[in-house]
């Protein structure tokens, strides 16, 4: 009952002319009612609503509860560092050392820091930086990742060959490593920052992907397409990255955490972000000094911030994966 | 099976070259000219002066003879002078890499051993309640970054509770380690943790894995008890991706041990690393690159080997 294109021929068949809905049928259960005007037997449908791939999916994904409370973080995280500064007003720039490691109390929920700078102020703002510069770095690394991939995979041969020596030697040194060194010759600005954590960050997807693309290019419909006279560049940018879109969203996820890792790690380092500006990481380097005074308030709003965002774009990332096997199995 | 290995080694070797070649790109990509880097910023005044210089040490030639004669000195292992810390870089790494490899190595070993009782626990107990109370666990140190990680021990088991110390010890022997070992308590508990939780994850899934797998059902159908299926069938085959496992997490793990190293003191190659990234002193970042991308190349290589040799079904083409 499949009709290429979803559209069907017309047919002198009054019977066979109604599949001119045929692509409304998969939507409409109730056209399956038997008709009584005619004998003539007509398509079977399931008896269950049929739904959408992406439907179905995204059902597995919110009954994983983690997940959804992971997309519940994330929402939360970006209302609070975005949306939170409108309303809650501290000092976050001023040096003011008559008000300096102040314990959580009233005009300042959750105290000051070394410089008198309003630390849930800061925290607000110091996440906007965090999440930035992390999910920006992530997609960036993805979009490379993807491309280097799927051009990888799809010509096969040395190219292929080339192209992942090229990301294996990359991926032996460690990401931390190449970045602190990239860091140590040009100053990090934070769109640099995005960058340096992409050209570090995007070689496992670009793996994952070329995987995907090595199986895709012998798929008939990119046959097809070929034959018709279509481009290697059509063949790369409308079939094989968009039908590697499942593993690469799971992977962007992934993605996400590791990058704010990195970015936090890199400031705490005290290579990341410069002054005045300052991200998560930063906050627990400044903290750090005072840990032995037991000023608590300096490290664990940050540091709690940290680890439950990741924590909840790495329950995204499972989460998804759990859908886009689903979506996979049953395809 | 040698010819595997013969193949794979000589892409470990492309590998290599590759590495040196983004290193020796970084090494061009730094500003300034390397004369005034090593003579200071008065032989400007001295045009001469700059052009024997880089005479004498090849500067004046095309890229490429330069990369060579770079290679040149690397193949033979002079990485380089730090002149920040007037010494050889190589001089500077055979002083500090033991001490990494004592502190990466009690921490992976102390991790596998722990991470295969766990993740076998978790995976004959999945979805129990210990099952999700060690999920949690190892997600919450997975996703903790491993600098918080250490100040947290600080604070409870340094500053709370004055058990141990907060520093690791200082030294430049690997003896004076040893003998004061209470102060490596800390240390090696944080790269433990991060690592345990990396490795217990992977132990579980690959034991649930097996699990399904007919060789069980069989044993079970011979009579076996299940802690024979358990620990003669189960747990080898599920050791295997772990062996793989090493090789290729120790990019990550010796990225563990930089910032283990930072937040203890404790006077190893990341450290080093470290403390020199600061002072923008190239040739110790590069030599150090260098070595942990070699360290790495063999770990991904010795790996891909200990795969095939422990999983017979592993074609070697």
């Amino acid at each position: 009952m499949s009709m290429p294109g979803g559209v069907a021929p017309e047919s002198p068949d009054p019977a066979i002319r109604d599949a001119d809905f045929i692509s409304e049928i998969a939507d409409v259960a109730t056209v399956a009612e038997p008709r009584t005007d005619e004998a003539v037997p007509y398509v079977t449908l399931p008896a269950s609503k049929p739904r959408s791939a992406f439907r179905r999916g995204l059902e597995v994904f919110l009954e994983n509860k983690l997940a959804v409370a992971g997309v519940a973080i994330i929402v939360v995280m970006v209302v609070f560092c975005f949306i939170g500064p409108l309303f809650y007003h501290g000092n976050t720039t001023v040096v003011d050392f008559a008000n300096e490691t102040l314990p959580p109390g009233a005009g300042h929920p959750l105290g000051t820091d070394s410089n008198g700078n309003d630390v849930l102020a800061r925290l607000m703002t110091s996440g906007q930086i965090s999440l930035e510069v992390g999910i920006s770095a992530a997609i960036l690394a993805t979009v490379i990742g993807v491309l280097w991939g799927s051009v990888a995979g799809y010509f096969g041969g040395f190219l292929d060959a080339v192209m992942m020596r090229i990301v294996d030697a990359v991926l032996s040194i460690p990401v931390l490593f190449l970045a602190l060194v990239i860091v140590a010759i040009v100053t990090p600005t934070e769109p640099i920052l995005i960058g340096v954590i992409a050209i570090t960050s995007w070689l496992t997807t670009s793996r994952l992907v070329r995987g995907e693309a090595l199986s895709l290019r012998v798929r008939e419909y990119v046959q097809a397409m070929r034959v018709m006279g279509g481009s290697s560049a059509r063949a790369v940018l409308r079939h094989i990255a968009p039908n590697a879109v499942g593993t690469i969203v799971v992977n962007l996820s992934f993605q996400v955490a590791d990058a704010i890792a990195l970015v936090v790690a890199l400031s705490y380092l005290g290579l990341g972000i410069r002054p005045p500006e300052q991200d998560w990481g930063a906050m627990l380097s400044n903290g750090v000094t005072y840990v032995s005074d037991g000023y608590w308030w300096l490290i664990v709003p940050a540091g709690v911030c940290i680890v439950i965002v990741i924590t909840a774009f790495i329950w995204i990332g499972e989460g998804l994966r759990d859908a886009v096997e689903v979506r996979l199995q049953r395809r | 099976m040698a010819l595997f290995i013969v193949r794979r080694l000589l892409q470990a070797i492309v590998v290599l070259l590759l590495v040196t070649l983004i290193t020796f790109a970084l090494l061009r990509a730094i500003p300034g000219n390397v004369a005034a880097a090593v003579m200071g910023p008065s032989v400007y005044r001295d045009p001469a002066a700059i052009k024997l210089f880089d005479q004498t040490y090849g500067f004046d030639k095309p890229w490429y003879s330069q990369y060579l004669l770079w290679l040149g000195h690397i193949v033979q292992g002079n990485l380089g002078y730090s002149w920040n810390l007037n010494q050889s870089v190589a001089s500077l790494l055979v002083e500090r890499i033991p001490k990494t490899v004592v502190l990466v190595g009690i921490s992976v070993i102390l991790a596998v051993v722990i991470a295969v009782p766990l993740g076998m626990l978790q995976a004959v107990r999945r979805n129990k309640f210990v099952d999700h109370f060690f999920n949690t666990f190892s997600t919450i140190f997975y996703a903790m970054p491993v600098f918080l990680l250490g100040l947290l021990l600080i604070f409870i088991f340094a500053i709370k509770f004055p058990i141990f110390p907060a520093e690791a010890p200082q030294g430049e022997t690997l003896g004076v380690i040893f003998s004061n070992f209470n102060a490596m308590v800390l240390p090696i508990a944080t790269l433990t943790l991060v690592t345990l939780a990396l490795f217990s994850r992977y132990m579980r899934s690959s034991v649930l894995d097996n699990l399904t797998e007919d060789y069980v059902r069989t044993a079970k159908a011979k009579g076996a008890s299940e802690r024979r299926i358990l620990f003669r069938h189960v747990m080898r085959n599920s050791l295997i991706p772990i062996a793989t496992l090493l090789g290729l997490q120790l990019p990550a793990i010796l990225a563990g041990a930089l910032i283990t190293e930072s937040v203890f003191n404790y006077p190893g190659m990341g450290l080093l690393f470290y403390q020199q990234a600061q002072k923008s002193d190239y040739p110790t970042l590069l030599g150090i690159l260098i070595v942990v991308a070699l360290a790495t190349v063999i770990g991904s290589l010795l790996a891909d080997i200990a795969y095939a040799m422990l999983d017979p079904r592993v074609r070697y083409s």
